[in-house]
């Protein structure tokens, strides 16, 4: 099921780039071919580095459609079509790609969501930072359903992530959502790309069976992830966002629901284990742990050094996948600190999911911000200090 | 037809059984519906236009006329409300070798979908459009929609509509399909011809298929019944094959005129996005397959990155 990365979409080298054109250069390395998006900011490096390669690379396919609503269900036909597949946008698009979230969720398409996050609500500040999707991203979309959401904090990350993003993907057949915010966007960075040999790329698991035997949604291993197939290959396969069985057919009924429901949930609920990732510094000793991800986190290094130095005894759990939660490793900081410091570009976010998993074991301290520019270290700092006496 | 999977050829079974899923009927369509009668008709269609069933895929939205991709045995799509023609874009591109019919309604292809339907008759995109126009939302209860012919009643227009309703072939046509005609289901020979004619063409076709709704708007606007809809087909339709897609309007329980409207060569999406990059990029430029044998095989060779 894994095999080595194509060199044709691998761009191997040292290059100084933003986190935009760096997610851009992890989908082609991970095998991305169709990317279809709408222009906006601070997205749109993105789709226009998308645009240029694609031809040059080969076999890939950048659509501009008319919205993001059609950009976020293109995406799933050329899944379907047999591609490696991503769409890109930032809030206000964010929020209109929501139903196909829901879409890619119900009928298990492997694909990636990016979004580049600015001020928010509504137009908000297209070109200044935000971290304010963080719960749209793990809710966004009506009813009940598991994403994976990915924050990287820099450009290398970017790259990184968004290469892991696709893997995830077609691993757990879902939606990964990778939540950069604006500054790491255009950040302009070194990001070193390694050649392809190096990069593990995850392959759809195709069935085996014939048509006749196959059956779409049928789990047969202990993944609870169905086997995949493609339109063309004589599966006759039928797929819709209705409650279905096995077959694809939709059935209205509570006991599909709960099967189905139950399975979308538990397949990555259950090897969450194996999903969620974190970094975490100078914990070990640490009467105070900052919660931080994205660009804060990098702000956040800041006021833990200067903390440091006045002798507070302080340490970092810095979020790389924030959906699903790492709800255990933070269960066990919370037994053995002083306090949770998270820090974040809005008002209470991630902060909650900290606050409901430490459950009253210690107290978890808000450094929120509206987003437009980044925290001032002091700022964390301040709390930090707060949190420590 | 011995292409097509799990066939059982016997004089006791219908023609088109074995391009359904036949453990999918009944189908949820109310008797009169005119819906059943169109997919009959695609199904000759599908006889006649000598496809590798294989290779066709149909994608539908949501509505009455959403669940037609559910019960055809072809690789189908039910997807969200609106949405069939950009899945269908991402479908066709992705893989050209496909042929993708999208078979939606009125509702779902001209109000929440409207803005893909102008947008891929504009891009030419290699897809087959099938709208059943009954003039009203179906699954939901009998709402106007952009194809309601004032003054008729609605559930949402209690006192009858009173917006301008599209005309769906002036439309396609104003947005660039290349093929583009309309019938009534009384029609059914004419359907089928012009389906076929459909999913032999290159670019975006769009057929509209005018449907009676007996449940809803016909029993709101005491029209009768599925046969009194056949009647009124019949006495009001006008074949006008070649008409100004500007004259083909349709009023309330009015003439209809119906025909082949436009047959018309463009470049597709896929012809005119290979044709542009060899121009721009020249060997530099890996052409991508548009499902069509190579007419003239570009020179290939620098894949690097520059």
């Amino acid at each position: 099921m894994s095999t080595t990365a194509d060199p044709a979409g691998v761009l191997t080298g040292s290059h100084y780039i933003d986190g935009d054109h760096a997610c851009a250069e992890g989908a082609l390395a991970a095998g991305c071919r169709f990317v279809a998006g709408y222009p906006i900011t601070p997205s749109t490096e993105v789709v226009e580095r998308i645009a240029g390669r694609f031809p040059r690379v080969g076999d890939g396919i950048f659509i501009q459609m008319e919205d993001e609503i059609a950009s976020s269900i293109a995406i799933q036909g050329a899944m379907w079509g047999g591609k490696k597949v991503m769409t890109v946008s930032s809030g206000p698009g964010f929020s209109l790609m929501m139903e196909h979230i829901g879409l890619a969720a119900m009928t298990e398409v492997p694909c990636v969501f990016v979004d580049v996050q600015r001020g928010g609500p509504s137009t908000g500040l297209p070109t200044r930072p935000g971290q304010a999707d963080m719960m749209q991203a793990r809710w966004g979309s009506h009813g009940d359903y598991e994403i994976i959401a990915m924050c990287p904090n820099s450009p290398q990350e970017a790259f990184h992530l968004t290469f892991d993003a696709f893997n995830l993907a077609e691993r757990y057949r879902v939606p990964v959502l990778v939540m950069l915010d604006e500054c790491v966007g255009h950040m302009i960075e070194k990001v070193v790309i390694p050649r392809a040999d190096e990069l593990e790329v995850v392959e759809r698991k195709w069935t085996r069976k014939k048509p006749g035997e196959y059956l779409p949604y049928e789990v047969t291993d202990g993944s609870m992830v169905p086997d995949a197939c493609k339109a063309g290959d004589g599966y006759r396969i039928h797929t819709t966002g209705l409650t279905h069985d096995e077959r694809g057919y939709p059935t209205m009924n509570w006991r599909a629901q709960e099967k189905l429901i139950r399975r979308l949930v538990d397949k990555i609920r259950g090897q969450a284990g194996e999903i969620v990732r974190y970094e975490e510094n100078d914990v070990d000793d640490a009467d105070v742990v900052v919660v931080a991800y994205g660009i804060t986190s990098r702000v956040a290094k800041r006021s833990i050094e200067s903390a440091r130095k006045r002798g507070i005894k302080v340490g970092m759990h810095r979020l790389v996948v924030a959906w699903p939660f790492p709800e255990q490793r933070i269960a066990e900081l919370s037994r053995r600190v002083k306090g949770l410091v998270v820090a974040e570009m809005n008002y209470g976010q991630m902060s909650l999911e900290v606050e409901r998993v430490a459950a009253g074991r210690c107290p978890t301290r808000l450094v929120g911000h509206g987003g437009g520019m980044v925290h001032d270290p002091e700022d964390i700092e301040r709390a930090i200090v707060e949190v420590a006496q | 037809m011995s292409d097509v999977q799990g066939s059982k050829p016997s004089s006791a079974t219908n023609p088109v059984d074995p391009f359904l899923r036949i453990d999918r009927m009944p189908s949820i369509w109310c008797p009169g519906c005119g819906i059943g009668t169109t997919v009959n008709c695609f199904t000759r269609a599908l006889i006649e236009c000598g496809l590798d069933l294989d290779k066709v895929a149909i994608v539908s939205g949501i509505g009455c006329t959403g669940r037609v991709a559910g019960y055809l045995n072809l690789d189908s799509f039910h997807t969200t409300h609106g949405r069939p023609i950009p899945f269908a874009t991402g479908l066709k591109l992705a893989n050209p070798e496909l042929k993708v019919v999208v078979y939606s309604g009125d509702g779902d292809l001209t109000a929440i979908g409207g803005n893909h339907l102008i947008h891929a008759a504009r891009r030419n995109v290699d897809l087959v459009v099938v709208c059943v126009n009954n003039h009203t939302y179906g699954m939901t209860g009998g709402q106007v929609t952009p194809t309601t012919p004032p003054p008729a009643i609605a559930s949402t227009t209690p006192y009858g509509a009173f917006e301008e309703p599209f005309s769906l072939p002036l439309l396609a046509d104003s947005c660039g399909a290349v093929y583009v005609a309309r019938w009534t289901t009384y029609h059914v020979r004419q359907i089928a011809k012009a389906m076929r004619e459909a999913l032999q063409k290159r670019g975006l076709s769009f057929i509209e298929i005018i449907s009676p709704c007996p449940t809803l708007y016909a029993r709101r606007n005491r029209l009768g019944d599925g046969l009194a809809a056949m009647k009124y087909y019949k006495q009001a339709s006008v074949i006008q094959n070649g008409a100004d897609t500007r004259q083909v309007g349709i009023g309330y329980q009015d003439k209809i005129i119906c025909g082949k409207f436009v047959d018309r060569e463009r470049e597709t999406w896929l012809e005119s996005y290979n044709k542009r990059h060899v121009a721009a990029l020249g060997s530099k430029f890996r052409p991508y397959p548009t499902g069509l044998p190579e007419v003239s095989e570009p020179a290939g060779g620098n894949h690097g990155h520059d």
